[in-house]
């Protein structure tokens, strides 16, 4: 089953994207990601699957394609980098307040402003806490690898469907460039209009004699209203912090510290445990896959087990505060980061730990 | 009176000339009365039920005064952010191909916010009918100067007149998108008498039957009043329109099938 290739990370989510059945991919150029519209376009998909791919005069339009797509049941998703996904945020949250499922790729590079082309996890907040106005979640999965970049692509679509919730996949610029293995699903058949209204009542296909109008908006000018949405649009998110989460964790068994570290960092951070053992340091890796809905618990059930945690991002320290906030103040936590486009080597990592966590 | 109304038994079916479209919801619009919007409304939906095609119909509502406009038309609608519906549209249309679309939309909508996306979805010649309401002024946030605002024209935002100097020109946008290959049809009209308000339905049908031919975009311009932003009564601005903006805005087909409708 399946089928294995060599490919860059870019050219896997375009792939995973054909064969997950998807309708539309709607995208504007940007580095370090535009591969994933070049793979579609040399792919021509609508010849075979007949899914639409178009390449939009700006990632505002990309966004509001989403809407529109996403509006109907279709199966859409778009990809940039950080300065596109900042434009994108007007549509984001509307699509999160009208409970519009889509799939968003972040190819992260540096910031802030134009920044960077380099990798970079300093969207960290942007994808996790808002972003766009209101009170809104994302379902947010961090893949570590190009295999990861082609699974959660279908896990994304899956998510986005079962919550009716935009998903994003929060990588970054290495792991969109680098190839590796990948082991390619199978191709799954796009649905066909008849199965989307069957599957999607919600969705505006056009009305018929048997129900109501459906309107699709995220308005409601009435405060009490406004209030019950909001009510259930976190009635959903609590849903999805009891069902969703996901998380990995490596040679936590035994371990007296632990790194804590998502996507990239969490690959460097696999060679630091090497590093850091052989001098004799029990160390383990906690590595969130869901950024949002956040592993929790498992933080809170790990802090009563070592002594402390270092965590390890490509950014000035995000993640460390949802860290902090679940492991409590019982132990030591630390950050230690690089940025700008700098991607932190095994052995500062490790030198980080003994001088912040252990000799600190 | 209604008695006899009643004995007279003239309220049967067949005995029905006129009446509402089911398209509208049978409810109290939002616009103000006097306003061209409420005539709009009801000539598009007319012609989509004339049409036969409320159930393939997908519509696509913007921000500004017809931001409730889903609630009145009796289809499956989304309401766009400001600007994006041309966007909103594109993708509908090419996952929906056997679809009609249209988007409704007013001046700061579609001439200021969405001008990227307006221009952008007619010169891809995107398969859609978008309908265009001018009244020169941004009516739902209380009547600040559009791009379509006219020259001294007095509006909340340019209150001692339009000075095109400090505030730039009026935008003839319907003139700017003619000129784009990916259009098919561009008319400019007007609701304001019945003989106007026919020749736009005329329009409208004309705009969806398009879409049909797979030609490109259809774009009908409606110019309209707007009596509580202008500050008069609706005769006045009615009145106003015909001296003011029709001689800058004027009636008539700019493209039809596709080729540019030479200047008398």
């Amino acid at each position: 089953m399946g089928e294995l290739r060599l490919m860059k990370g870019n050219e896997a989510v375009a792939e995973a994207a054909i064969r997950a059945g998807c309708d539309g991919y709607f995208g504007y150029p940007i580095t370090p990601q535009s591969e994933i519209l070049e793979y579609l376009m040399m792919a021509k998909p609508y010849e075979t699957t007949g899914m639409v791919v178009l390449q939009a005069e700006s990632e505002v339009a990309s966004i509001n394609m989403l809407y529109g797509g996403g509006g109907t049941g279709k199966m859409v998703m778009t990809s940039s980098s950080s300065p596109g996904i900042s434009l994108m945020q007007e549509g984001i949250t509307y699509m999160a307040g009208a409970e519009l499922p889509a799939l968003l790729v972040n190819v992260v590079r540096g910031g802030p402003g134009l920044g960077t082309i380099q990798p970079s996890q300093a969207d960290y907040f942007q994808a996790v806490k808002g972003g766009g106005h209101g009170d809104y979640k994302l379902i947010v999965l961090a893949p570590a690898s190009v295999q990861e970049m082609c699974d959660f692509v279908k896990l994304g679509f899956d998510l986005a469907f079962k919550y009716r919730n935009p998903a994003m996949i929060l990588s970054d610029g290495a792991i969109g460039q680098m190839m590796e293995k990948v082991n390619l699903f199978d191709p799954i058949p796009r649905r066909t209009n008849e199965e989307l209204i069957s599957q999607c009542p919600w969705a505006a296909t056009g009305k018929k004699k048997e129900r109501d109008h459906i309107i699709i908006t995220s308005l409601d000018l009435d405060p009490a209203g406004q209030e019950k949405v909001n009510l259930k649009l976190q009635a959903k998110y609590k849903q999805m912090e009891e069902n969703e989460v996901r998380f990995e964790e490596i040679q936590c068994d035994d371990a007296e510290y632990l790194f804590v570290a998502f996507g990239l960092s969490a690959r460097i951070c696999q060679k630091s445990i090497e590093l850091a053992r052989e001098k004799g340091i029990k160390i383990g890796l906690f590595r969130p896959i869901t950024l949002y809905p956040f592993p929790t618990k498992q933080i809170a059930a790990l802090a009563k087990k070592v002594k402390g945690m270092l965590v390890v991002e490509m950014n000035a320290g995000q993640m460390i505060e949802d860290v902090r906030l679940s492991a409590g103040n019982q132990i030591k936590i630390e950050h230690y980061g690089r940025f700008g486009g700098i991607i932190p080597t095994p052995d500062e990592v490790v030198r980080a730990l003994e001088q912040k966590i252990i000799g600190g | 009176m209604e008695e006899a109304f009643a004995k007279l038994d003239i309220r049967k079916p067949e005995n029905i000339v006129y009446k509402r479209t089911d398209l509208l919801v049978d409810r109290p619009l939002s616009y103000c009365p006097g306003c061209g919007h409420g005539v709009a409304n009801r000539i598009l939906m007319e012609t989509i039920e004339e049409m036969g095609i409320q159930d393939k119909t997908i519509g696509i509502s913007p921000v500004g005064c017809s931001v409730l406009a889903y609630d009145f038309m009796n289809i499956d609608m989304l309401g766009a952010a400001h600007g994006r519906a041309p966007a909103l549209a594109t993708a509908i249309k090419r996952l929906w191909p056997d679809h009609f679309v249209f988007t409704y939309q007013g001046d700061g909508d579609l001439a200021a916010i969405g001008t990227a996306e307006t221009i952008h979805a007619c010169n891809r010649g995107e398969n859609i009918t978008i309908i265009f309401i001018n009244n020169a002024i941004y009516g739902m946030t209380g009547g600040q100067m559009a791009p379509t605002t006219l020259e001294g024209m007095r509006t909340a935002t340019c209150p001692y007149g339009r000075d095109v100097k400090i505030m730039g020109n009026p935008l003839k946008i319907t003139e700017l998108i003619s000129q784009l290959p990916g259009t098919y049809f561009v008319t400019r009209q007007s609701v304001h008498t019945p003989v106007n308000a026919r020749r736009a339905k005329k329009a409208i049908r004309m705009a969806m039957e398009n879409q049909k031919l797979n030609k490109g975009v259809s774009f009908v311009e409606i110019v309209s009043n707007c009596n509580s932003g202008w500050k008069m009564t609706p005769n006045q601005a009615n009145k106003w329109m015909e001296e003011n903006m029709f001689p800058f805005y004027p009636l008539g087909d700019l493209k039809v099938d596709g080729k540019l409708v030479e200047k008398k």
